[in-house]
């Protein structure tokens, strides 16, 4: 397992390659699909005003999502009354809903990672080789055992959407994940599924 | 007289969202040793396997969609099902504040999160059943949001996999949808697949097959090969846990058949996470067993 650190440079993204297992350390942000849509909307195609303290959470997470990672995540969170928040359980949410958002998400903030489950399409894959960046794929469902890897919460952005879909800072260490989705134009995802194709088209006597 | 169970209730579901089932788990342990050592497969599963394991030990949520819960219970006569409801209601908030549960239920209009889990009269969905005889029996089964968006219904024929109104036609679809899924409902998966009903039974049957154990053969022996011959198929598409692709990619499938309309012919598809979380509460003379 070859560590990565966030901020991840130009250099270290392009030297992953589909199917290289890491382990990620720093400071990532999560973000599904309210936090998606929202920055879609509100920063980038600009087809809602900024309201409350949009702004001030877009100055925010500038900083943290240039170069950084997020994480499509909707974790259960202990200490929601005291505010000192713990991660009790944070495994990775289906990343294919944000795809109409991600690639144009990865582009304005310079956003080098995005882990999640399922992999991503065509749009991401394409963001991933101009950005450049790559989908770190991590394990569905292992969320006590990813939770283990969250060291800190720093804090939480956006809770008016919810405990599942706000934006938590959070530092982690040894974070497992597969590089599924690489800068050179390359998907598992898309490969196993072409294969998985064929197989059922021999299967329903469907070939072409 | 209906006595209050809520405490119990609060233990089922802490039972359910923390502690997997034996019989997914040995079949989690069954798939591991197929899978290729070193390989993403085995290293998903072993992952799995480790995160099932920690999760029993800490008590604390297996996965951190705890999904929609689903109770089904099965009462003799005279029990009060106003009263059942609100004490599973109330379970259901308690667990959401010890962290068993994740706040799900969120407001489709306002997208507002109620915070505690509950929500109108659906959130958390709850049957009812009187039977006969003295024993109280409740199922839960926390069913995930992912493996839920890849479910599936087909109405029969369906031309583009020349999917008749037979069961070559069920196979064809049922392929299909697991094809379709890839590894977005966190496979392996489970299928449970109703033949038959109508838009709203067939779905609601397709779940509720899901509460067969894994090694329990289906009576209907057609039924049976079927289940076996799906599975094996469904492996065949090379999958595998998460969609890295390797052996397993369905861990059981599950098959039940309903009577239909003339013209309808619906074969319903629901897959269900490796996170099978599913436990069951039994009630008898004041005593209280969990399986
Ligand atoms: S599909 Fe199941 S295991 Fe995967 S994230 Fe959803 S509930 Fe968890």
């Amino acid at each position: 397992m070859r560590p990565i650190t966030i901020p991840i440079s130009d250099e270290v993204i392009r030297s992953l390659k589909v199917g290289d297992p890491v382990s990620l350390n720093g400071v990532m942000v999560t973000g599904r699909d309210a936090v998606h849509k929202w920055l879609f909307e509100t920063f980038i195609a600009k087809t809602r005003l900024p309201q409350g303290d949009d702004l001030e959470v877009y100055e925010a997470i500038k900083p943290l999502l240039n170069g950084g990672v997020i994480y499509h995540c909707g974790p259960v969170v202990a200490g929601l009354d005291t505010k000192e928040y713990r991660f009790v359980a944070a495994g990775p949410t289906t990343s294919s809903r944000e795809e109409p958002y991600q690639g144009e998400v990865m582009r304005h903030f310079n956003l080098k990672g995005v882990v999640g489950k399922g992999g991503m399409g065509a749009k991401t894959l394409q963001a991933c080789q101009e950005v450049p960046g790559v989908y770190f794929h991590t394990i569905g469902g292992a969320a006590s055992w990813l939770a283990q890897s969250v060291q800190r919460v720093f804090g939480v952005y956006k809770l008016e959407f919810g405990v599942p879909e706000a934006m938590w800072v959070i530092e982690v260490r040894d974070f497992p994940a597969v590089v599924t989705m690489d800068a050179h134009g390359q998907s598992q995802h898309a490969e196993i599924e072409q294969r998985s194709r064929r197989v059922l088209e021999q299967l329903i006597g469907l070939e072409t | 007289m209906t006595p209050d169970l809520t405490p119990h209730f609060l233990e089922l579901i802490r039972l359910a969202a923390t502690d997997l089932p034996p019989d997914v788990e040995a079949a989690l342990q069954r798939a591991l040793d197929q899978e290729e050592p070193g390989s993403a497969a085995y290293g998903a599963l072993a992952t799995i396997l480790k995160n099932v394991e920690l999760s029993r030990a800490n008590q604390t949520p297996i996965c951190q969609d705890t999904g929609t819960p689903i109770f089904y219970v099965s009462h003799p006569e005279g029990w009060s099902t106003r009263k059942l409801r609100q004490q599973i209601e109330t379970a259901v908030v308690q667990a959401t504040q010890k962290s068993y549960l994740r706040p799900n239920s969120v407001d489709a209009l306002s997208g507002k999160n109620s915070g505690n889990n509950l929500g109108g009269h659906y959130f958390p969905t709850i049957h009812f059943e009187e039977v006969e005889g003295e024993v109280l029996t409740v199922e839960l089964m926390l069913k995930g949001g992912g493996c839920e968006n890849v479910g599936a219904q087909y109405s029969l024929p369906y031309e583009a996999l020349k999917a008749g109104r037979d069961l070559e036609g069920v196979r064809r679809v049922v392929l299909d949808a697991v094809y379709r899924a890839q590894g977005q409902g966190c496979a392996p998966g489970i299928l449970g697949v109703a033949i038959g009903g109508d838009r709203g039974s067939g779905y609601y049957a397709s779940k509720e097959v899901l509460f067969r154990r894994l090694d329990e053969e289906n009576d209907n022996p057609e039924l049976a090969q079927l289940e076996k011959r799906l599975t094996e198929e469904a492996n065949r598409l090379g999958i595998g846990p998460m969609g890295f692709g390797g052996r397993t990619t369905v861990l059981g499938t599950k098959i039940t058949a309903l009577h239909r309309l003339p013209a309808s012919y619906f074969v319903t598809v629901s897959y269900m996470c490796w996170a099978y979380r599913r436990r069951r509460m039994i009630w008898q003379n004041g005593r209280v067993s969990f399986e």
